[in-house]
């Protein structure tokens, strides 16, 4: 059992940190997707596999397919992407400051005796899920739904502002 | 070291390798990506959490983390939508040199 979780961790893990350290937008774009189906393994090794299959329809189908799109619309010279000494000077800090967060928050998780429980556990069914989703968090999937319609909204807004100006001098 | 803490200190590891990310790329997409793992890291420890949980309690960390996802695709369609206002006032996503939105 955890031989799983440990592979999960390392292809997570792996492909994230490649996705972010590497210079090709393309590639870091199809390294995260594959760091997000590790996610959804996780979640599936975890017995939350509505969550899982939400994740991959959410993050590996609809995110990524987003992230590509903006990829492709702001695609800029290769000169854009070189390496100054200020930016590298910012990226050793930069990780440097990751390094210290991890530090604190893999100390804060050794040091805190969590609890092991013993019972057995039971998966939740999507009926379940259903029911706790329609009963008591009725409110909040109403008020997600409004959220995800005013996003479209101002996403629609925002990224198609100036399309047409009148005089014409912001068209591509 | 419990599995708890074995699940815990990986999301710690995803969180950590997204902050790096959003400090220290200068590309506003591959920010926004950094930020995107840092909520994937947080939606590992509802489930870990949630999985772990002593009593047979309801569906409720798996309702946490639907809500969760379902918010980050949201800002992830915003952020990306400013983005592309960005390049059109500017015709680069550098974050070094954004020094204004309006287009």
């Amino acid at each position: 059992m955890n031989a799983v979780l440990a592979a999960i961790a390392l292809l997570v893990l792996g492909s994230a940190a490649a996705a972010l350290a590497l210079r090709n937008l393309i590639h870091s774009a199809l390294l995260l997707i594959l760091s997000w189906l590790g996610i959804a393994l996780f979640f599936l090794w975890a017995d939350a596999e509505f969550a899982a299959f939400a994740q991959v329809l959410v993050y590996v189908g609809a995110v990524s397919m987003v992230v590509l799109f903006a990829v492709l619309l702001t695609r800029q010279s290769r000169a854009d992407l070189s390496v100054t000494a200020q930016s590298r000077g910012r990226a050793a800090a930069g990780v440097g400051a990751a390094l210290a967060v991890a530090a604190v928050l893999a100390f804060a998780v050794l040091r805190t005796p969590l609890p092991v429980p013993s019972g057995l556990r039971s998966a939740v069914t999507v009926r379940q899920l259903g029911g706790e989703l329609m009963g008591p968090h009725a409110g909040a999937l109403l008020l997600v739904g409004v959220l995800l319609t005013v996003t479209l909204l101002g996403a629609v807004t925002i990224a198609g502002a100036g399309r047409l100006p009148p005089d014409g001098k912001d068209q591509p | 070291m419990s599995a708890l803490q074995g699940c815990l200190l990986f999301s710690s590891a995803l969180f950590a390798i997204g902050l790096a990310g959003a400090l220290t790329r200068g590309n506003a997409i591959l920010v926004l990506l950094g930020i995107e793992l840092m909520l994937n890291a947080a939606n590992v420890n509802f489930i870990a959490f949630w999985h772990y949980r002593p009593t047979p309690a309801p569906a409720l960390g798996v309702v946490f983390v639907l809500f969760a996802i379902a918010i980050g695709a949201a800002e992830a369609a915003v952020g990306l939508a400013l983005i592309i206002a960005l390049y059109r006032g500017q015709k680069s996503i550098r974050l070094e040199t954004a020094t204004r939105l309006k287009g």
